[in-house]
């Protein structure tokens, strides 16, 4: 057993566990976004962000990568947590607006500005897609290609993956095509706009055969209706 | 055919893990680029899956996707060359030839790339075709040089080989002379280096004579092996960034006092080499 202190409490967790674990364990809520049980911990999205060691000497890592250790001091939600936490999700907001989870996290942190470049992506490359992938449908269809500002998700040479099975999990854990709004309009994508659903499933032809998680949707009625 | 050439570089680089990046080099060597159906063999052989070998073909600037051209024009936008001008040669050479990095004409003939530091950044701004450094590029030097490099540069070469003759060379970094006049091979002062390979770190020294091979230095450098080259006097590495025409190490590039640029194969006992002179 490790012995750690987390937010002044004294917690002993299993050999091998995660920061995050041992966090989500004691019930201290960690704000996680590219982590997902039974996935490989990848550490892109830096939202859960804790300090370790005691100020001034203490420093910021994400949680769901850094390994319980002994001995280690741990704050989850100390100012300078906080501050670098909205920041990251302002940031978030500059990439893709038009991401539910990404809105709620905003409400959630009270995030009230966003003092960037208003980029409208629809990826935020945190991965979850390429581990569920791999990890959980054991297809590796799609992954990381490119680098720096070119960096995307997808198949080799964009064209239908042999090995894709179409399982819809990719699509599933993906924070940002999950309730994603059409937006027709960019500028209003962080308006809540999302109450006119009308998911990219809705146009796309290639969807028919997707599996669906988010049943009932009402996409599908939508589309039921016009039928 | 190409199926058989593959899987001939693949035997080459035979069973090991690991050695993907290598792999494609060779097979970017042969082709220019990386052709698709190359990557799906390359995938099968080896039991990586497809999405990783896209994924490192697409990582590195130095494989391309698409065919290119017969020669490749590499204009230097590091630091060093952006300040003195490099963009302005980019635009040039754009105009030049009608394309932007990345693209290659519509003739075949060349493909353009930009590319940051090529480690001669005192010669900035730094224009390489096909493993020829050029230096100290000025806008109106650019339709010259590509009217050269159509013609064929390694042509070019062919007749200043046949002289022998003694050069004066400095690091292509700080521009601190390399001549050694203690020293002297072939009756002239020898050009001084640092090198490493192994364990080992010494120095070396060449002779000046431009075709003479003579060489002699610290330690005993086993045939083929290929050394790292360093500045006596900045302490950088001088590897440049082309490959040696005969065995494919890397090249390393000096200045040649007068204007110019030569270049040596960093392999023992290879003979690949290049000047170019303004
Ligand atoms: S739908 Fe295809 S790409 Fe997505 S997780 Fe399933 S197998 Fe992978
Ligand atoms: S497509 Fe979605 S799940 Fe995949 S990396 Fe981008 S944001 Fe993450
Ligand atoms: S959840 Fe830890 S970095 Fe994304
Ligand atoms: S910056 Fe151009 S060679 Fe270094």
């Amino acid at each position: 057993m490790i012995k750690l202190k987390i937010n002044g409490v004294d917690v002993s967790v299993e050999e091998g566990s995660t920061v995050l674990e041992a966090a989500q364990f004691l019930g201290f809520p960690i704000p996680t976004l590219c982590h997902m049980e039974g996935l490989t911990p990848y550490g892109a999205c830096r939202l859960c962000v804790v300090e370790i060691g005691n100020p001034p000497r203490s420093k910021l890592v994400s949680s769901c990568t850094y390994p319980a250790e002994d001995g280690l001091v741990v704050r989850t939600s100390s100012e300078r947590v906080m501050r670098a936490r909205r920041m990251i999700i302002e940031l978030l907001l500059a990439t893709c607006p038009q991401s539910k989870i990404i809105q709620d996290l905003a409400s959630k942190f009270n995030v009230r500005q966003q003092r960037f470049k208003q980029e409208y992506e629809d990826c935020i490359l945190c991965g979850l897609c390429v581990r569920m992938c791999e990890e959980q449908m054991m297809a590796k269809a799609i992954g990381f290609r490119g680098r720096g500002e070119n960096r995307s998700i997808g198949t080799p040479f964009d064209i239908k993956s042999e090995v894709c099975r179409q399982c819809g999990g990719c699509i599933y854990v993906c924070p940002a095509c999950q309730l994603r709004c059409t937006y027709n309009e960019p500028e209003k994508a962080i308006c809540g706009g999302c109450a006119n659903l009308a998911p990219p499933c809705l146009e796309k032809e290639n969807f028919h055969d997707m599996m669906c998680y988010m049943d009932p949707c009402v996409a599908c009625e939508i589309r039921k209706e016009n039928n | 055919m190409q199926q058989v050439e593959i899987a001939d570089i693949l035997a080459r680089h035979g069973e090991k893990e690991g050695g993907l990046i290598s792999i494609l080099e060779s097979i970017q060597a042969k082709y220019g680029y990386l052709p698709r159906e190359a990557l799906e063999e390359v995938a099968e052989k080896t039991g990586h899956a497809l999405v990783d070998v896209y994924g490192v073909a697409t990582f590195y600037k130095a494989f391309s996707l698409k065919p290119r051209g017969k020669h490749l024009i590499s204009v230097c936008l590091g630091t060093a060359c952006h300040v003195r001008g490099g963009p302005q040669i980019a635009k040039e050479v754009k105009r030049q030839l009608g394309i932007r990095p990345g693209e290659t004409t519509p003739d075949k003939e060349f493909t353009l790339e930009t590319v940051n530091c090529l480690g001669a950044c005192a010669l900035g701004p730094v224009v390489v075709i096909d493993g020829h450094y050029f230096p100290n590029v000025k806008t109106s030097m650019v339709k010259g040089i590509i009217d050269r490099a159509r013609d064929g540069l390694d042509k070019v070469e062919v007749d200043k080989d046949a002289r022998v003759f003694p050069i004066e060379v400095s690091c292509a970094r700080c521009n601190h002379s390399l001549m050694d006049t203690e020293h002297k091979l072939d009756g002239y002062p020898s050009v001084r280096v640092t090198v490493s390979f192994g364990q080992k770190h010494g120095w070396l020294e060449l002779s000046s004579l431009y075709g003479s091979y003579n060489t002699s230095s610290k330690y005993e450098i086993p045939e083929n092996t290929i050394v790292n080259f360093f500045c006596p006097y900045c302490n950088a590495e001088l590897m440049g960034g082309s490959l040696c025409s005969e065995c494919g190490a890397p090249m390393v590039p000096m200045i040649v006092r007068g204007g110019g640029m030569v270049q040596i194969c960093s392999r023992k006992g290879c003979k690949g080499h290049m000047l170019d002179l303004l």
